[in-house]
């Protein structure tokens, strides 16, 4: 077994600062606070948590888009924290990212060939000739037809449009993809042959991804492995179908809980755990484990000390000292 | 006697591309007091439907090409702009997806709170004020008393759509629609601002039409089901039956297709295509050229709205022929 990714006490940061004149920085937003963790050659792992809780922070940090503050990320055993801008769009080629937003994502001025010949070319050159069989190749590996080349943003639909930007990310033949809500922006029935794609091609390609949902029950079907992110923290990590079927983080109880399951029988009968009001700012975490205002577990020493990310059963990590009672 | 009742609602666009059919010939009823879901994907006419219902489309390029919808004995589908706004907000009320938007940020909530109220009842600022902030306790904002006087971007995503459901709620209407009230909120909001309508239905005997996607919440939600696909409603039915025993393909597809119900490594069912173009005219099924069961008859006859066991409709015509029993779909179908 080889560790592929390897994260290390990273940290983003973004500083905040008032005053025009005398600019004085007077806190931090921890976006992304002390993340921790390794993935192996060929893992798919999901990252859950509600909106503002780090998880595209992360993903961007990942990638090098955002810098972090502290910490490190090697893929392959290669830092790349510490390389150049430059030496980061050169290695880019390995590490490539999906967006939710197939409108937004694509350039609406470019064809579908030349967005794609452009990320081909990322990694090889080819002649005009030999780049229209790849991007025909490339095409039809996401479904779509390939005499649709010359067309443009515009005259295709959501699901298609998702397509592309899948095959645009995997162009330049990466070895691990960020794919940051790629099914949010769909339909339940495209979402289902996008969800189909991204597995199968991440099966003939050996790829290693970092699938980022809000949406528990899309991450336990594609993910071997299941980090529950909360106010910029990992709060529990373990194998899928055991996160999400027994949860051992009060957090991800709740998580669970609050998603309703599609039969009306089994939703008659669960018992909820509501949490109250929203997640805190990062701005301004609570001390002690930050999710001790909202937690229906918590005591008196869930307020004094943040609670470290540990083993508590076998394969399964989770940051809350009452695991074991409750 | 239902409470409003809807009938063979025809909503077209007429844009440049044509013209677009984005409710053609829906008819459903609402009791008073019980919970009515329309699921369908985006373009499928259920935000349309209710829109037309209260005389929010735009005309044009919007028209109501014809039908009914009759509450209290009044077609509102009939009535001038000055008699449906003695119904909005007073004995319908709607609540918008997207309370980021559907608030004004240049008014205090107070003054957005209190505007039903002085637009239907005859009651100073002063007493309006005092429901407004008794409106925004029940919904549970804390200090409300102050909070109040805020302005619309000094709230979070879920306390604004709270206020919204206040808002919504203040007149104490008949009917309450919820288009999509949840879809822009996270999971964990999501499940405080259900529980919120669903106490407050409660509490008012208010009926609720809640319009969504997400299957889920129908589940959790609804009494009865309308299935909607390409303007028409294909499947309707009491909730448990909709999810036990589905009559329409469209619907048994839509739920095979959900990763919730789905082991891992198991290929999830797709259906394959998109969506049909509303603008060219549909003969027969909107749903025959996805449809694995489809056949010649369903591309050419039109498929009216069927009731063939009670309390449950169906517009297929293969299952109302007996021709097709087990709707359910071989993981093998499943196209990447």
């Amino acid at each position: 077994m080889m560790v592929f990714l390897y994260l290390r006490d990273l940290k983003t940061h973004f500083p905040i600062y008032r005053g025009l004149v005398a600019r004085r920085q007077i806190g931090s937003v921890k976006a992304v606070d002390g993340v921790t963790i390794s993935l192996q050659k060929g893992e798919i792992l999901g990252l859950v948590g509600e909106s503002g809780c780090g998880k595209s922070t992360l993903a961007r940090t990942i990638m090098q888009l955002v810098r972090s503050t502290d910490g490190e990320v090697f893929l392959q055993g290669k830092g790349l924290s510490e390389l150049s801008a430059r030496a980061v769009r050169a290695a880019r080629v390995d590490f490539q990212m999906i967006f939710q937003d197939p409108y937004a994502s694509l350039n609406p001025r470019m064809t579908v060939f030349d967005t794609l010949s452009e990320a081909i070319r990322t990694r090889q050159k080819y002649r005009r000739k030999e780049m229209v069989a790849k991007v025909a190749e490339l095409m039809e590996m996401v479904g779509l037809p390939a005499n649709q080349m010359l067309r443009y943003p515009h005259e295709f639909s959501g699901g298609q449009r998702q397509r592309i930007a899948i095959a645009r990310a995997l162009a330049p033949q990466p070895k691990l993809v960020i794919a940051d809500e790629p099914v949010s922006a769909l339909d339940v029935s495209i979402q289902s042959q996008i969800l189909n794609l991204i597995l199968k091609l991440c099966r003939e390609m050996e790829l290693t991804m970092i699938f980022i949902s809000h949406d528990i029950s899309v991450v336990k079907y594609i993910s071997d492995r299941i980090a529950v992110m909360y106010l910029g923290k990992l709060v529990e990590i373990g194998p899928a179908t055991e996160v999400v079927e027994r949860p051992l983080h009060p957090y991800t109880r709740a998580l669970v809980s609050a998603v309703p399951i599609p039969n009306p029988q089994l939703e008659r009968q669960r018992q909820r755990i509501i949490l109250q009001g929203d997640p805190p700012s990062p701005l301004n975490p609570p001390a002690g484990c930050s999710f001790h205002p909202r937690c229906p577990f918590a005591i008196e020493e869930c307020k004094l000390k943040a609670p470290e990310l540990a083993e508590k059963e076998v394969r399964r990590f989770a940051a809350c000292i009452r695991v074991g009672e409750i | 006697m239902p409470l409003l009742e809807v009938e063979n609602l025809r909503t077209s666009f007429y844009t440049r591309a044509g013209v677009v059919r984005a409710v053609d010939g829906v008819s459903f009823s609402v009791d008073a007091g019980e919970t009515l879901g329309i699921v369908g994907e985006s373009g499928s006419g259920k935000s349309v439907t209710c829109y037309s219902i209260l005389g929010l489309i735009p005309q044009p390029p919007g028209r109501i090409e014809s039908g009914a919808a009759r509450f209290d004995g009044i077609d509102l589908l009939d009535c001038k702009h000055s008699e449906l706004r003695r119904f909005r907000g007073k004995r319908i009320s709607m609540i918008f997806q997207d309370p980021m938007t559907s608030l004004n940020p240049y008014l205090r909530v107070s003054d957005q709170l209190i505007e039903p109220l002085l637009v239907h009842e005859r009651i100073s600022r002063r007493q309006a004020l005092k429901l407004a902030i008794a409106s925004l306790e029940e919904v549970g904002i804390q200090d409300a008393g102050r909070r109040v006087h805020l302005y619309p971007h000094q709230f979070s995503g879920g306390m604004r759509q709270r206020v919204m459901i206040a808002m919504a709620l203040i007149n104490r209407p008949e009917i309450l629609i919820a288009d999509e009230p949840t879809t822009a909120l996270d999971v964990t909001v999501q499940a405080q601002i259900l529980e919120l309508i669903r106490r407050q239905q409660k509490d008012l005997g208010t009926a609720v039409i809640f319009i969504t996607h997400d299957l889920g919440v129908v589940a959790s939600f609804c009494r009865r089901v309308n299935v909607m696909y390409a303007g028409r409603v294909v499947e309707s039915g009491f909730t448990e039956d909709i999810f036990a025993s589905p009559l329409h393909p469209y619907n048994a597809a839509l739920q095979q297709s959900i990763p919730a119900l789905h082991r891992k490594g198991e290929s999830l069912f797709t259906i394959p295509g998109a969506p049909p173009d509303l603008s060219r005219a549909i003969k027969g099924c909107s749903f025959a050229p996805r449809c694995p069961f489809a056949a010649d008859l369903c591309r050419n006859s039109p498929t009216p709205l069927e009731e063939p066991i009670a309390g449950h409709s169906t517009a297929c015509l293969r299952v109302l022929r007996g021709e097709v029993n087990d709707l359910r779909l071989e993981p093998a179908l499943a196209a990447v």
